[in-house]
């Protein structure tokens, strides 16, 4: 390869990672910050400036056709700009969340947001990865922060804990990952998703094997059952906000990833019943566990186990209406789920990240602080199904592919999951609501010394709830620009 | 010609036996050991396959420096599960080397019996080379290995605050 050519074409493609570097300079800024000047107070706010820089840029070029960059290494256009849109937005919505939070607990820590930057990074090559090692690079990038981020709190057992065992699974996994992916390459010779398709020898069963441990790691991260064991625990002890983030961006880029993999390399029937079976099995027990959670962290952790359920019913299907759903799905899910972490933040009071108060404790909280009980009620009838909101129309664009695609009998799994679902959920709300904190002997023992959330942390939670409801009456163009993504010629495979 | 192939066996046998003895070593420091070795059995792995500069630097990287550092963890932590020393029985150890020659034979002519493919991939002197490793790694991978280094850092600056001191 001639270098000077070889350069000057990694200069014209620079834009197409205008975001990863703006974020990653500005998380080396924060750095920067953090240790040459006492002054830690602007941290936060430089990670959300950079951010937001990077949101506009995106919205700008999210109708650009699709292309790669970087030698194929990631991709380009409106698909990569919408999964680095929900990624660069629950950026945002975690830091300002964080930013109350970690001064009550006292760990706000510059380099905390920091990481948070150097997630995103890994995140933003995650989603629009075009080749094994793009996924991998990313993954692990992603990983790292994160397990960092999860023991934040070093001196609670709880934090130590879930950080460890994150950190241990979370290894293991990458270990089955990378071997899946030494064996594809091996079998088929290249690392770019699209020209693994047509590379892999008739009836290799050393192609197959890889993918099948490919697919492990992948579960692993989205926490599919049977590799869901470490979600409620990790959910559970990790900084709440962080928690959030943890939920719903990296899931958001890691199904992103898993879906550019299923279109590009392995569009084979055969992926179909294996897909079905793991949603089954992970609909089934997110659901049915989240019933008899008495902690509200823990119960979110096992409703995002079903919700990964959900967007796996939509991957079996495989038609291109099913991975137009599931991207809409996932923006649905990220706001959701930041905005439910969100006010559990906001509303915690045991001083060991929410994970030993009870849901009773907060009895009647609704009328004590009204923006955030209204607000989590949009949230779990959001996370329900219920219409006219957006996790209705998520829903719905996540099990009518599938029904097309002739999977009836999963989608009414999923429907009935969802029923079950409506207890644990609307089980918050009436506790919020309904129940009087005179009345509980749980709510008055509690301290309820809360968070103090400012006018940037109502904004926010405000702002997911409105876009919920606004999402959910008129969805308008973005299904139709979801399913745009994955049309002939948008994607096509090399530029 | 057949010796390639013959080392292959010889030096996959040999690293998957070290692996096992990792797993079931009773003590920690001859689990290290054992890695150390199926780690030079990589490193032969690679250079049977021309790719050098790999595979000296898994020895100097892998065998050298972090299996030092684990040794070191090891003995910091652990001074009670240090294992006595003992003489070395030299019958073990050739038992342990014809037994692996052995089996590595046998797998040979097994595999030549199933009709594997027995030739390693085409690469040559120069593909193994640092230069040709450099050309591809700033040029093809650049955008790897710049994200990777962003995950060093995130894992250096990781590491050092959780191991502060500032937590009260």
């Amino acid at each position: 390869m001639d270098l000077s050519q070889a350069f000057s074409t990694m200069a014209a493609d620079l834009p197409a990672i205008f975001s990863m570097s703006v974020v990653t300079v500005a998380g080396l800024v924060m750095i920067l910050q953090e240790s040459l000047s006492e002054n830690d107070r602007p941290i936060p706010w430089i990670g959300v400036g950079a951010l937001a820089v990077a949101v506009v840029w995106e919205l700008v070029h999210l109708g650009d056709p699709a292309g790669t960059a970087f030698f194929e290494s990631i991709r380009t256009g409106g698909f990569a700009s919408y999964i680095n849109l929900i990624v660069l937005g629950s950026g945002i919505v975690t830091i300002i969340l964080s930013v109350p939070y970690l001064d009550h607990i006292k760990h706000a820590y510059g380099e905390v947001y920091a990481m948070i930057m150097f997630a995103t990074v890994g995140m933003l090559m995650l989603g629009t990865a075009n080749s094994l090692v793009s996924i991998f690079v990313g993954l692990e990038t992603m990983s790292v922060c994160l397990y960092v981020l999860t023991g934040l709190i070093r001196e609670d057992e709880g934090s130590v804990e879930s950080a460890l065992k994150y950190f241990l699974l979370g290894a293991f996994s990458t270990g089955f990952f990378l071997y899946g992916i030494a064996l594809m390459y091996g079998a088929t010779g290249t690392m770019y998703l699209p020209e693994m398709q047509g590379a892999v020898p008739e009836g290799s069963i050393m192609f197959w094997a890889g993918v099948a441990l490919f697919l492990i790691g992948f579960l692993f991260k989205v926490s599919a059952a049977p590799f869901h064991m470490w979600t409620p625990d990790v959910y559970q002890g990790a900084p709440t906000p962080l928690t959030g983030y943890m939920s719903t961006a990296s899931k958001a880029a890691a199904f992103a990833s898993l879906i550019l993999v299923l279109f590009y390399a392995l569009p084979d029937e055969r992926w179909s019943l294996v897909l079905s079976a793991v949603a089954l099995v992970t609909m089934i027990i997110g659901n049915v566990l989240a019933v008899s959670q008495d902690n509200v962290k823990r119960m979110l952790a096992y409703s995002s186990i079903a919700h990964a359920g959900y967007v796996l019913v939509a991957l079996a299907a495989g038609t291109t209406e099913a991975y137009a759903g599931a991207m809409f799905y996932l923006l649905i899910y990220a706001i959701m789920n930041l905005g439910a972490f969100g006010v559990m933040a906001m509303l915690e009071w045991d001083g060991k990240e929410g994970r030993v108060q009870s849901l009773d404790s907060l009895a009647g909280i609704g009328h004590e602080k009204p923006l955030l009980g209204v607000a989590m009620g949009v949230f779990m009838f959001s996370l329900t199904g219920f219409p006219p909101l957006g996790g209705f129309m998520g829903k719905y664009a996540v099990f009518a592919p599938a029904v097309d695609a002739g999977l009836t009998w999963l989608v009414l799994i999923g429907v009935l999951m969802s029923a079950i679902s409506a207890y644990y959920y609307l089980r918050v709300v009436v506790v919020f609501w309904l129940a009087d904190a005179e009345d509980t002997p749980e709510a008055q023992a509690a301290s309820r010394s809360f968070v103090f959330a400012g006018i940037p942390v109502k904004a926010t939670i405000a702002l997911c709830a409105v876009a919920l409801v606004v999402l959910g009456v008129y969805s308008g163009g973005l299904l139709e620009m979801t399913f745009g993504f994955f049309e002939e010629g948008m994607m096509a495979a090399t530029p | 010609m057949a010796a390639a192939p013959f080392m292959f066996f010889l030096l996959a046998t040999v690293s998957v036996v070290a692996a096992i003895g990792m797993l079931v070593a009773r003590s920690p420091v001859y689990s290290a050991l054992w890695l150390v070795l199926n780690l030079f059995c990589v490193a032969g792995l690679y250079l049977t396959m021309n790719a050098t500069f790999i595979g000296v630097i898994q020895i100097l990287v892998y065998a050298g420096a972090i299996m030092v550092l684990f040794l070191f963890v090891i003995m910091l932590l652990n001074l009670d599960a240090l294992p006595q020393l003992e003489e070395i029985d030299w019958g073990m150890v050739a038992g342990f080397v014809l037994g692996v020659v052995v089996l590595s034979q046998l797998l040979y002519v097994i595999a030549s019996g199933f009709d594997l493919p027995m030739e390693a991939m085409g690469a040559s002197a120069e593909t193994g080379s640092a230069e040709s490793l450099g050309i591809a790694l700033y040029t093809r991978y650049a955008l790897h290995v710049e994200v990777a280094a962003v995950l060093l850092l995130a894992a250096t600056v990781g590491a050092v605050m959780l191991a502060q001191k500032r937590f009260e």
